[in-house]
Parts: structure tokens; sequence; C-alpha cells
């Protein structure tokens, strides 16, 4: 071991099994937990406190998210495929996964543009109710969350892809990395479904 | 002195000082940043211990340079002492200590301690520290923001946060930095304590100090997160006109307010102590951690029960998650919920109990150097007492009825930080100083700098306390002085302040023998000069970019000191056995 280099960044460690970013992902995603776990709770108090709460469906445009839902779950599985394509050592198909991913995200915001951009027509706001401060607050971070995750793809579909030439393990172990985050902001998504649209 | 240096590879002025990315470096930077961010909150408190002392009376020599909108006349503004009051709590907190004990301790001395290289993720750690500052720009500026900083106490309880100027707006924004930059930190101190320990480093190998910061970094990770979701609430509530925080019916200055309301102000009680409890822990397990590596090495003896202690610390870590709303007992959540954070609060005084009294104990029977490190040491163990026992019937509803509120709570909170915390820390600097630099501070001036200290801060909170069982509130513009029941008590208002700008001289050979020690202070003679056991001291001095000339490797624990039969009273940790 050089003493400059820091060890474990692409290799696992004998005793603890993983490598760094891998750990690193995960206490990321467990604080994301806490942010929407926290997020959750504040729903459920608001929910619980107030005198009259309408049913999700009576406001909201349930056979779009259902759309919605479907184009992310698609997502997943492209990501999933994108990762195997490396540990096959199949860059081309790679890309086309990734492409597919990244795609299905933009997707997926444009059709929750559409969503909000009907709600803001028929003079639905955040200040309206505190039903609709929920959904705009909670969708809207989760759209930042998958904006944020587009970027990162998109990064590694361009200018990150490179590294395949050089680094083909370390490449591998980003996508794992960037993929665990991806199903994350998915399962969020899962849990908003139902949550907003349909209770 | 070593003279080995392999760091070949020269680096530009920016990559090494300003955008650098060695754990070392940043160490320093988050060091100097937050003892400027100290010092600066500790003069915003000085300015309105005037006014609690003299209240109405004008500000001297300075007051002027105020501007009529806080200071007409050189008379202090109630709005502006409740900037002054909520921009002290916050940048104490935010920008001093946790900076201080984290940032710079943790990142400086964790990967030495643990044999490592560098921090796991060198560039987050630069992005962490850059958040940091861009939090405290955010921070400051907000002063100048139309209507001043953020004035609804360092807590920014809703309603009235909703309401108040652009500066809680700047606040919120500033916040979410902070937790932007503590997340990103928390990660890398895990993930360095996991992965990069050196060979033969097992966790029962680790130094007390790296315990600690663990589990800090365990709190900041999960704790931090809801505060960040209240901030995003808060931020939709006062941008985008959401009632998250706001109840029907609100009336302010006569007028109703046009919301949709259905919001519950507790609501932001809950998710903000959700985070500021396990806060206090943040705020004083870094600093036992150096207490203890200090006291190890000043009483040339292990640590007394140094497993017990560990547990401690994991269970402490734990149970900080599920004590929140001791904070709270007065809103009325019931009797049951009540019951349920008593019993959780006083389960948790007993780990940091037993952390205490081992250390009391490993004083025991000990050849104690009393250097100036090992006095602020010292002196930790009954200050912090002090403030963990005045805790206790905080804790109790039926005592906090009375106590809720009061300066009480101010005086029993700051044993922990001030004389509590803030010494830890300087041990911490006089301690590690000569690593860093190859230079010792000077002892003179270090005792010069304690015992004064040491007095004052005691004149500072103990009255605090005798007024809050008398039954002054907090965050009174006038110190109390409108009120009948304070009457008696109003003349200790005039020693606090004294005592509180007495501690600001008695910071002046501190400051000086920093600077002056740097360049002219007492030149160490070998790398280990404290003759300590732990790996930082295994490296050259300063240690080089990478941190050890040679790979380390660790045969035994963190503090064999006096073994019976070894050739000198310690042992490193890297003397392989024979
Ligand atoms: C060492 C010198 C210090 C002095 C003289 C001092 C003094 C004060 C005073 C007088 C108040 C009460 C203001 C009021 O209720 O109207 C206060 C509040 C507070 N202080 Fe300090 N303090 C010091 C250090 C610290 C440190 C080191 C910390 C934290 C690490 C801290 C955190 C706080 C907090 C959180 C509040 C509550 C602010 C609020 O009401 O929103 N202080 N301090
Ligand atoms: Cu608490």
């Amino acid at each position: 071991m050089m003493p400059d280099t820091i060890p474990y960044t692409t290799h696992e460690r004998p005793d603890t099994g993983l490598y760094n970013a891998k750990i690193g992902i995960w206490l990321f995603l467990a604080s994301e937990v806490m942010l929407f776990g926290a997020l959750f709770s504040s729903y459920v108090l608001l929910r619980v406190g107030s005198t009259n709460w309408p049913l999700g469906h009576t406001i909201l445009n349930v056979p779009i998210a259902t759309f919605n839902t479907m184009v992310l779950i698609s997502s997943s599985v492209t990501m999933v495929m994108a990762w195997a394509s490396l540990k096959l050592n199949n860059f081309k198909k790679y890309r086309l996964y990734l492409g597919l991913t990244v795609l299905c995200g933009l997707i997926f915001l444009v059709v929750k543009g559409f969503e909000y951009n009907a709600k803001f027509e028929h003079h639905l706001f955040p200040s309206t109710s505190t039903f609709m401060a929920v959904y705009f607050t909670l969708t809207g971070l989760h759209g930042l969350h998958v904006i944020g995750g587009i970027i990162v793809n998109a990064y590694f579909l361009g200018p990150g892809s490179k590294m395949w030439f050089k680094e083909p393990e370390r490449l591998t172990n980003r996508i794992e990395v960037s993929g665990l985050y991806w199903h994350f902001v998915d399962l969020v998504w899962i849990f908003l479904f139902p949550v907003l649209y349909l209770l | 002195m070593s003279d080995t240096n392999h760091s070949s590879h020269k680096q530009s002025f920016w990559r090494t000082y300003i955008f650098s990315t060695d754990h070392k470096m940043i160490g320093l930077q988050y060091g100097f940043t937050s003892l400027i961010f100290l010092f600066f909150g500790f003069c915003l408190v000085m300015l309105m211990r005037w006014q609690l002392a003299f209240p109405g009376q004008p500000v001297p020599f300075i007051g002027k340079f105020f501007g009529e909108a806080n200071m007409p006349g050189g008379v202090m503004l109630p709005e502006f002492y409740n900037q002054l009051g909520a921009m002290h709590g916050t940048i104490m907190v935010f920008l001093g200590v946790v900076p201080l004990a984290v940032g710079a301790f943790g990142n400086y001395i964790v990967p030495l301690q643990i044999g490592a290289p560098d921090m796991a993720f060198p560039k987050l750690n630069m992005a962490s520290y850059w958040a940091y500052f861009l939090g405290g720009v955010t921070m400051l500026v907000s002063f100048f923001a139309p209507g001043g900083a953020a004035n609804s106490g360092w807590t920014s309880y809703p309603p009235l946060s909703n309401i108040a100027t652009m500066g809680q707006t700047m606040w919120l924004f500033g916040m979410v930095l902070l937790i932007t930059s503590s997340l990103l930190g928390a990660v890398n101190f895990i993930v360095t304590i996991i992965q990069l320990r050196t060979k033969g480093m097992t966790f029962m190998r680790m130094p007390f100090f790296v315990w600690a910061q663990l589990v800090t970094a365990f709190i900041l990770l999960l704790a931090f997160p809801p505060l960040e979701a209240a901030g995003v609430l808060q931020l939709m509530d006062r941008l985008a006109g959401t009632s998250f925080f706001m109840p029907s019916g609100l009336v302010i200055s006569g007028q109703p307010l046009t919301i949709s309301g259905g919001g519950s102000p507790l609501l932001w009680q809950h998710l903000f102590w959700f985070l500021a409890h396990p806060e206090v822990y943040v705020l004083i397990l870094p600093a036992m951690g150096i207490v203890a590596e200090v006291i190890a090495n000043n009483t040339r003896k292990p640590l007394w029960g140094l497993r017990m202690m560990i547990a401690s610390i994991l269970i402490l870590g734990f149970l900080s998650f599920i004590v929140w709303a001791h904070h709270m007992y007065l809103t009325g959540m019931g009797t049951v919920i009540s019951a349920f954070f008593q019993t959780t609060t006083m389960m948790i005084s007993i780990p940091s109990v037993i952390i205490l009294s081992s250390l009391f104990i490993t004083l025991w029977g000990g050849s104690i150097r009393f250097n100036a490190p090992m006095l602020f040491a010292l002196a930790f163990l009954p200050m912090f007492g002090i403030g963990g026992l005045t805790g206790l019937p905080l804790g109790l509803a039926i005592a906090d009825i009375h106590l809720h509120d009061t300066y009480y709570v101010i005086g029993h909170f700051h044993y922990v930080v001030a004389p509590g915390t803030i010494f830890a820390l300087f041990a911490g600097v006089y301690y590690w100083f000569p690593k860093v630099t190859g230079r010792k501070l000077n002892e003179a001036l270090g005792r010069l700098h304690f015992w004064p200290s040491l007095i004052a801060m005691n004149f500072i909170f103990m009255p605090m306390m005798i007024q809050g069982l008398a039954g002054v509130s907090r965050r009174l513009y006038d110190g109390g002085a409108s009120y009948a029941h304070a009457q008696g008590v109003l003349h200790l208002n005039v020693v606090m302040s004294v005592a509180a700008w007495a501690l600001a001289i008695a910071q002046i050979p501190f400051i000086i023998n920093l600077f002056w020690s740097i360049k002219s202070g007492e030149r160490v003679k070998s790398d280990n000069p404290w003759e300590a056991t732990t790996l930082e001291w295994s490296t050259p001095t300063p240690p080089p970019h990478g941190n050890f000339s040679t790979p380390v490797e660790v045969y035994r624990g963190p503090y064999e000191y006096s073994v019976p039969g070894a050739q000198k009273d310690f042992t490193p940790q890297d003397q392989p056995k024979v």
C-alpha cells in the first residue's frame, strides 16, 4: 500500500466485505430515510389533527400517476440491467440501458410537469389547503431527487463513461452506487403514490 | 523533528491552502473559521450583556456604529436584542462548537489515530467545508437583510418565525447549507473509521476519541434530516403560503390572517427537538473524547473502565434519539407521553455519569502532570458535572413546570457547553498544537488563560441559575427589570456582565499565545513530545501529505501507560510485541 493512496476505493476490505463508496451510499440513504420519514410523520400528524382531509383520488389524477409509477419501476429495471451489462463486460448494452434509465426519468418529470400545470389551471396551489401543501412539497422534493439522479446518470452516460477504458471495475462500482440511489428514489415514489393518491 | 517528507508533487497555493483535499488542511480551515465564529458569537452576547446589566442606557463607545435601525442614540432596540440572541445561539452551536469539535479536531485527528492516509472521500470533505463556509456567510449577511437577522430564537418556533422578517428565510437557507455540510462530513467520518483502520487497529483498540467521533457522526447523520424536513416545511410556509405550522384562526395585530390554516406549531417543536436534543450530544461527545485522551496521557494511566466507557457512549448515542420531548413538557402533549420521556431522560443520564465517573476514577493514584491541556481537561470534569446534574430537574415534568424557559435553563446548558465543551476544546488545542506546528504553546500564557477563564465562567453562569430559581424568564430584553419578582436578583445582572467582559479579556493571552507560538514557540524535540501512546504521535511533525512515512501496524490497545515491566511508562500502539 502506497501511504498516499486511499485503500478500498475499488476493492472490498476483507473484514468488512465492502468498498468505501458502498458504505457511503448506504449511510446517505439512511439519512434520506430519516428525511422522508420525518415528512411522512408530519403528514400523518397533520392528517390526524385535521377535521376534513380530502381523499386523494377526488383531487389528484390517479391514472397519470399510475403511468408514472410504471415508468419509474421500469427505470429501476433498466438501471439494474445497466450495471449487469458492465459486469458482463458489455459496454454497448450498458450505454443503452443507462440511456433508457435517463429517458424514463425525464418522462417522469415531464408527466409530473403536466400534472402540476393542470393543478395550477384549476387554481390549486400549495397555499390552497394543507392537503395540496403536502402534495406539492412531497412530490416536489421527490422531483428534486429525480433530477439529481438524472444528472448523475447522464454524467456516467457521457463524460463519466470514459472511466471504463482505464478503471472498468471502478465504473462498475459507481453504477452500482448510483443504482442504489435510483432504487431509493423509486421506492420513495412507491410510498408517495398510495399515500397521496389513493388513501 | 523528523525530516521525512515524501510529498513529491508540489501543489499550487490554491490547491494547498484554499481548495485542499488533505484532511489536515481542511481540519485547519475548519479550525480557523470556527474559532472566528466562536469569537463573533461571543461578541454578540457581550453586547446583549450590556443591555441586560444596564437596560435602556446607551452602549458606550461602539453604540453609535450600529445605526438608527438597531440602536437609535446608542440604545439597543428590543428587535435588535432578539436578533443578537437568536444569532448567538445559532452561531455558537452550528458555526462554532460543532465545526470546531467535529470539523477541525475530528478531521485532523481521526485519520491519524486510526493510521489512515486521509479521509475516505477527500473531495466530499472539501465540499463539506465549503458548504459550511457558505452557510456561515449566509448567516452573517442576514444581519443586513431588511428587518435584520433571524429574531425568533435559535429554536425558531412558529407561528412567530413564520411571520418574522426576511432574516428568518436566510436563516433557513443557511441551515440547509450547514445540514448539507454535516451530512457530507458524517458519511465521511463513518466510512473512514470503518474502512481505513490500519492493520491491527481493531475496533477495541481504537482510542476513545475515535469512538466519540463515530457516535457523533451517526447522530449527525440521522438527527439532522428531520430538521432539514422542518426547514423545508417552514420555507414553504414563508415563501409558498402553505400552513404547515400555522393553525386556523390566527390574528396578528388585530388582523385575522388569510391562510388556509390547519397546521400545527407543535409539529415544528417535535421536528426541531428531534434534532436539537441529539445535537447536545454532538456538542459534548467529542469534548469527552478529547478530555479522555488528555487525561490518560497526563495521569500516565490507562483509562479506567475503557470498555464500559465505550459501551456507555454507544448507549448514549441510541438513547439520544428518544428523549427529545423533554423540552416540551409544557406544551400540553399529555401525561402519558411526558411519563415516557421522563423515563428515557433519566435513563440517558446513567451512561453520562458512567463516563464522567470513569474519568474521575482514572485520576485516582496517578502521578498527574499539570500542564495547560490537563488543566482545561481537569476543569471540564466538575464543570460538565454541574451542567449535567442541574439538568436532572429539567428532565422531570414536575420540576420543569417551574424551571422551563427561565435563566436556570440557560445556566444549566451553558455549564455543559461553555466551561464544559469549550474548555475541552481548549484542552485539545493545547494538546495537539505541537503535532500541527512542531512547537508548544507557552505554558505561562496557558495558565494566564486558564485560571481567569475558569473563574469568569462560574461568575457568569452560576448567578443565572440563582436568577432562574427566582423565576426570571430567559429572552427578556430588560433582564427582568420590569418584573416585581425579579427585583431581588437584578443586581446579579451586573455581576454576570462584568464577568462576561472579564472572560473576553481572559482570552487575550490565548490569542497572543496562538499567533506567537506558531512562529516562536518552544520547538518540540521529538515527534511525541507528550510521550503518548496513540498513533497520531508516530507521524512526522507536522504530518506530511499521506500522514505516515512508512506503513503502520498496531499491536496493542490505545492506553498502555505505566505497564509493569515495560521499558518506559508508555508503550505506543505501533510498538511490536517482543
Ligand atoms: C462563553 C460565553 C457565553 C456567554 C457569556 C453566553 C451568554 C448567553 C446569554 C446571556 C444567553 C441568554 C439570552 C437570553 O435568553 O436573552 C445565551 C443564550 C444562548 N446561548 Fe450562550 N453564552 C456563551 C456561550 C455559549 C456557547 C459556547 C453556546 C453553545 C455551544 C451557547 C449557546 C446558547 C444558546 C443556544 C442560547 C439560546 C439562544 C436563544 O434563546 O435562542 N452559548 N447565552
Ligand atoms: Cu434535550
